[in-house]
Parts: C-alpha cells; sequence; structure tokens
C-alpha cells in the first residue's frame, strides 16, 4: 500500500503555479476568459483591446478545439495572439498556456487576455495560472445557466453580461440572472455591457485597470 | 468529457510514484472524490480503463470513496451539507455559504506490487 494523499490534477495545478510566478514577477494581469460557445467573448475581447491599446500592451491565448479563426480576429485588433488547439481536449490546460507564454513573450506590466475554449463546463476545473476567471454571459442564453452551470459560476470572479443592446427584444430577467449567480458564488462581481453598442464599457474598462495596478510591478 | 484528462492526471502521479518509489505495477487505486467536484463517476471509471491500458495500471482496480458536500454557513454560523452548489442552507434557507467540503479530487492510495 503506498499512501499517495495528492491532487489528481496537480501536475495541472504545478504547471498553473509555474505560469503564475512568471506572470507575478512581471507585473502582468492574467485573466481566462470562459463562457459558452457564442456569447461573444472574442468580439469583446476585439474591442476591449482596440480601446485599450493605447494604454497599455495586451497579448492574448486563443484557444479552441480546432481552427485559428479567433487568433486571427484578435490579430487584426494589432495584438500580439497565439492559437493553441486542444484538438479533442474541452478545455486549455496549465501546460498549454505555458508553452504559450514561451512564444508569446509578453512584457514588463502588460495585460494577458485567455480566452478559453467555449464551454461552461470543463475549463472551470483547470487552474492556468490567471489571476481569475471572467464568466461571460449574454443575455441571449438562459438567466438560469449559473445554476445549471454551478462550477463555472463559482470559480469566477466577474461576471460580464454581455450584449444588453438586445434586452429590448429579450424577456431576460436580469436580475433573476444575478440572483442565481449570487446563489453558487455571493462574491462574484457582475457588470452588464454590450460589445456592440459600448454600453458598460467604461466600467469594465475601469475595473481592468483597477485590477492591472493591483498586480503590477513596483521595480522601475 | 473533462473526466478523461482527470484519468491521465491519475496515471501521471502513478507513473511519478512509481519511479520514485520503485513499484511496477499497481492493483489498485483509490480516489476521493467530492460530490461538488463535477466529476460523473460512470465517465470516469470508463476513462480510468482506456487511459491504464498499456500502462503499469492496466487492469487496476479503481475504488472511488465519495465525500458529502458541506458548506459554512455565515448567518447560521454553522456547517451545512449540501448536496449542489446552487443548495440553499438547509436551515436558514439562505445562499450566503462557503463550500467547506464535497470539491476533492484527490488520489488517497494505492496497492501495488
Amino acid at each position: 500500500m503506498v499512501q499517495i494523499e495528492q491532487d489528481i490534477l496537480s501536475k495541472n495545478d504545478a504547471y498553473a503555479a509555474e505560469n503564475r510566478g512568471y506572470l507575478k514577477a512581471l507585473g502582468i494581469l492574467a485573466l481566462n476568459f470562459v463562457s459558452s460557445p457564442g456569447s461573444g467573448k472574442t468580439t469583446l475581447l476585439a474591442r476591449t483591446i482596440t480601446d485599450l491599446k493605447g494604454d497599455v500592451p495586451i497579448t492574448v491565448i486563443e484557444g479552441d478545439q480546432q481552427t485559428a479563426n479567433d487568433a486571427e480576429r484578435i490579430r487584426a485588433t494589432g495584438a500580439k495572439a497565439v492559437q493553441v488547439n486542444t484538438g479533442k481536449g474541452c478545455h486549455l490546460d496549465g501546460h498549454m498556456v505555458g508553452r504559450a507564454l514561451e512564444s508569446l513573450a509578453p512584457e514588463k506590466n502588460s495585460l494577458l487576455f485567455i480566452e478559453n475554449v467555449g464551454n461552461l463546463v470543463c475549463p472551470a476545473g483547470f487552474d492556468l495560472g490567471e489571476k481569475l476567471k471572467v464568466v461571460i454571459l449574454s443575455v441571449t442564453e438562459g438567466e438560469d445557466k449559473p445554476l445549471k452551470y454551478p462550477d463555472m459560476f463559482h470559480a469566477a470572479g466577474l461576471m460580464l453580461l454581455n450584449k444588453i443592446d438586445l434586452l429590448p427584444y429579450l424577456n431576460f430577467d436580469v436580475d433573476l440572472c444575478i440572483e442565481n449567480a449570487r446563489r453558487v458564488n455571493p462574491d462574484i462581481r457582475v457588470l452588464q455591457v454590450s460589445a456592440t453598442s459600448g454600453e458598460g464599457l467604461d466600467d469594465w474598462y475601469a475595473w481592468i485597470k483597477s485590477e492591472a495596478t493591483q498586480t503590477q510591478s513596483k521595480e522601475a | 468529457m473533462h473526466e478523461l484528462s482527470i484519468c491521465e492526471g491519475i496515471l501521471q502521479v502513478i507513473e511519478d510514484q512509481a519511479a520514485e518509489q520503485k513499484f511496477t505495477s499497481v492493483e489498485k487505486v483509490r480516489l476521493e472524490i467530492g460530490a461538488l467536484a463535477g466529476v460523473e463517476l460512470e465517465a470516469l471509471k470508463f476513462g480510468f480503463d482506456v487511459v491504464t491500458k498499456n500502462s503499469l495500471a492496466e487492469n487496476a482496480v479503481l475504488e472511488i470513496i465519495t465525500v458529502d458536500g458541506t458548506a459554512w454557513c455565515m448567518p447560521c454560523q454553522k456547517p451545512v451539507p449540501i448536496s449542489q452548489r446552487y443548495d440553499a442552507c438547509p436551515e436558514c434557507g439562505g445562499f450566503q455559504l462557503q463550500v467547506t467540503s464535497g470539491d476533492e479530487l484527490r488520489i488517497k492510495d494505492l496497492e501495488v506490487n
């Protein structure tokens, strides 16, 4: 009998810890974006990069099962991006992100956006070394998504409620959705945004800047 | 769907331990899996058989110890049982809960040769 008492994902956690150490030393704010497919993640990221790139350098890791379409959309904004294809895998893991970081070589005090595979289940369990997970939920989905996929909303520090410009055409109860999210995660922050109309984006940018300031390396 | 990567994680830990502790085959693997860990046990068992084919853990028996979900209820100031993350406190009906156990995903021990 061999006593192990080890977390099954300890290997992943070790890679994630390595990434976190690397990012911390360089004062880089890393955000892991998770959502279902079609929530508007890539559009929101492209808009965010376009609006913020004058203030701070941004690099992006794009995770998808197949195609380099998203990395191309991000590169069109002028940001440096690498595409990681997970093949049959349903999530990014710490090792994939570590290798992507090597090729990206992000600069000091920059922002790193990691766009995870569109999936509200598996990416919840895999730490990548990010400061926190940002879950994007669009109002064209149900307000009960946080209850259907509780692990993801529990793991996230911020929920972006996207596509709010469409609210007049939908029967979507914003308050109920936020209440559902708080049921699985009493501490979750919520911002309402539209990547298309630009509503709420100032709050989102202010949030990023405040997180980035806390993360930045104090050394010159 | 990520049960397969979890099984790959299990095999990696076993292989690392085998190199360290000098064993060559595994008879039994005991896991502790929490009720809130988001793991489908049937899928995990299936994935384990697939992943351990032609490895030192081929034909190993997989034993799973499930751990019940427990949360600390802030208003009640005590631990309460929960079976889902979105459960209300069974005593006060509130949602100010901090999960304290039930998200375990651990290898407890191995029987080896």
